[in-house]
């Protein structure tokens, strides 16, 4: 019973602050350009202005372009249920494995990137091919950097690679980790359209990924693509932090050890999203010719920390 | 007893971080563009070079390698990187003369002098003399000076051949490691990679920075090998090999001095045909 709480909850938990995140990075981002901002809880405003307003659909569109915002949800709320953030002994655990967790996120970005394409206008095409080149390169660096941390745990179970660094904390500031930790949060950032790969905050026909197969959609539909996306970029942060700083997760269902576990949670997604917030005023968007080389570089580096980790220690 | 198990962990923990620093600098070799950067990341693999000859020291509680390691951190992280950075300035502010010099007093009379559009690196076509081309390559801007403009191959398939590399050195030095298996020997691959990847650097860069940088690269990958698999070779032989490069750094500096002052730019390229004067 508990266990199924803590997953449940773990999902709402996820859902209801992904919106506040992005919220604080952009009140962060604000900030360090010397802005005042917009409060915390702006993010949900609009969400809330958005779904009040009726969904328009264009003419030319069949079902997958109103399918698609559910379906991104869908995966969105599935992952946040199954992966350890909250604790490691929910009652989905069990099927939180490494590649069925990439395979769900690529789910939602193909089921986006279809739509993309079905209302046929020149913007979701291009954004959509573009979003695809992107995702082609990211989804092997995210398999191969969890890999070099599966080999460590010996299972590509999400909890139990969690659970080993709980128990295990020296290995996890091991030279293969560290590799595998960066080139995580390089394809972190390309898989959440963050900045060097994709600007968040603009509509420049030049430059856009994922706002270029959004742009179809308005009311409700658009309410579910931002809160999905504002709940990948949560997953993602929320994985990188457990998996390479996995103090503070529960492993018992002791209630104090829960309430750490959630306290740490949010604590930990905080700091990796100021930290993000901070990072991005200081880089420049990369030419979209200069992208894949980042990818490639970041696809090297997941390579050499599992060669590393399988070679450096046998 | 168990301190000394605390000890080996820790010694086996850093080593392996210094020797993914040393293959991680190599890796950013090959990333980046800007000549300056090569650089620096030469000198961030110095150091790791020498905190890899001095964790082995320690661990062996050997003096000559201290000394060794003393000498390999003063020459590779500080001298040689400290060279090659005094050659890419000098080539640098002198073609801001240079642009200087020919660009106010400059011929009326040819029409591309006229033309007020930006030219071109290759503007001039092969059979134009080669006072027109020199005069063409100092209006390179200055950005293009200090980046490998256009290497042979692009970037991002030369990350995935130093994967492909970094891969065949694990597994051609897999029956070395084999002879005997310890945490040193097993980290010698590293230093086979970086042989190779300096090898590829050679291969496909034009920039004379980014080929010294490339022999600099094998010859760190040679160190790192000796290091690991035979705890150093002899004080006076590395203090040779140590001095030779040293001379061949500023045999090469000076070399690279001359092709800028001849041609405006340190684009190998340029050496395939043979001139007088």
């Amino acid at each position: 019973m508990t266990t199924w709480i803590i997953a449940i909850g773990q999902g709402l938990f996820v859902a209801a602050g992904a919106p506040l995140l992005v919220g604080l990075m952009r009140q962060v981002r604000a900030r360090l350009e010397g802005r005042a901002g917009g409060r915390l809880t702006q993010p949900w405003r609009d969400l809330r202005k958005l779904a009040r307003k009726e969904p328009i659909t264009p003419t030319d569109a069949s079902w997958v372009f109103t399918a698609a915002p559910p379906v991104l949800m869908a995966t969105s709320l599935l992952v946040a249920c199954i992966a350890p953030f909250w604790s490691t002994r929910s009652a989905l655990d069990g099927t939180a494995d490494l590649i069925a967790v990439v395979g769900l996120l690529l789910l939602g970005t193909i089921a986006l990137a279809l739509a993309g394409l079905d209302t046929g206008t020149a913007f979701g095409g291009m954004g959509a091919s573009r979003e695809m080149t992107i995702a082609a390169l990211v989804e092997p660096t995210l398999l191969l950097a969890i890999f070099a941390l599966s080999a460590r745990a010996g299972s590509s179970n999400l909890a139990a690679i969690v659970s080993a660094g709980v128990h295990d904390p020296v290995r996890v500031f091991s030279p293969a980790s560290l590799l595998a930790a960066a080139a995580l949060a390089i394809a972190i950032l390309a898989e959440a359209g963050r900045l060097p790969v994709d600007n968040p905050a603009t509509h420049l026909e030049l430059t856009m990924v994922h706002e270029a197969m959004v742009l179809e959609y308005s009311g409700r539909d658009l309410a579910l693509v931002e809160h999905a996306s504002a709940m990948r970029l949560t997953i993602l942060l929320g994985l990188l932090a457990n998996l390479f700083a996995p103090w503070g997760v529960a492993t018992s269902l002791d209630p104090v050890a829960l309430a750490v576990g959630l306290v740490a949670f949010a604590a930990k997604l905080a700091l990796l999203g100021a930290l993000l917030a901070a990072a991005e005023v200081f880089f420049a968007k990369l030419r979209l010719f200069r992208v894949p080389e980042l990818l490639a570089g970041s696809f090297v580096l997941a390579l050499l920390a599992v060669t590393a980790s399988f070679v450096l220690n046998p | 007893m168990n301190q000394t198990a605390l000890h080996q962990t820790l010694f086996v923990q850093s080593l392996d971080l210094a020797c993914g620093v040393f293959l991680l600098t190599a890796v950013g070799v090959l990333w980046r563009r800007e000549l300056s950067a090569l650089v620096r990341l030469l000198a961030v693999q110095g150091a790791a070079l020498a905190a890899i000859a001095g964790l082995l020291a320690v661990h062996e509680s050997s003096t000559e390698l201290a000394v060794v390691a003393a000498v390999v951190a003063g020459l590779k992280a500080v001298a040689l990187p400290r060279l090659l950075r005094r050659a890419l300035d000098r080539s640098a502010s002198e073609s801001v003369l240079r642009n200087h010099l020919s660009g106010s007093p400059a011929p009326a009379s040819t029409p591309a002098a006229l033309e007020d559009k930006p030219r071109r690196y290759e503007a001039c076509p092969p059979p134009c003399r080669r006072d027109d081309r020199l005069a063409d390559r100092t209006a390179v801007p200055q950005q293009a000076l200090r980046r490998e403009t256009r290497p042979l191959v692009n970037v991002a398939a030369s990350l995935l051949a130093a994967a492909a590399l970094t891969l065949l050195a694990y597994a051609a030095a897999r029956p070395l490691v084999a002879l005997a298996p310890s945490p040193v020997t097993r980290a010698a691959p590293v230093g086979l990679a970086v042989v190779l990847i300096g090898f590829f650097l050679l291969a496909t860069r034009r920039r004379a920075v980014s080929q010294i940088v490339g022999v600099l690269l094998v010859d760190n990958g040679i160190a790192a090998v000796a290091f690991l698999t035979t705890a150093g070779v002899p004080l006076i032989v590395e203090l040779g090999v140590s001095l030779d490069l040293l001379l061949a750094v500023l045999v090469m500096q000076v070399l690279t001095t001359r092709l800028q002052a001849v041609f405006g730019g340190t684009d190998l390229d340029e050496l395939r045909e043979l001139r007088d004067s």
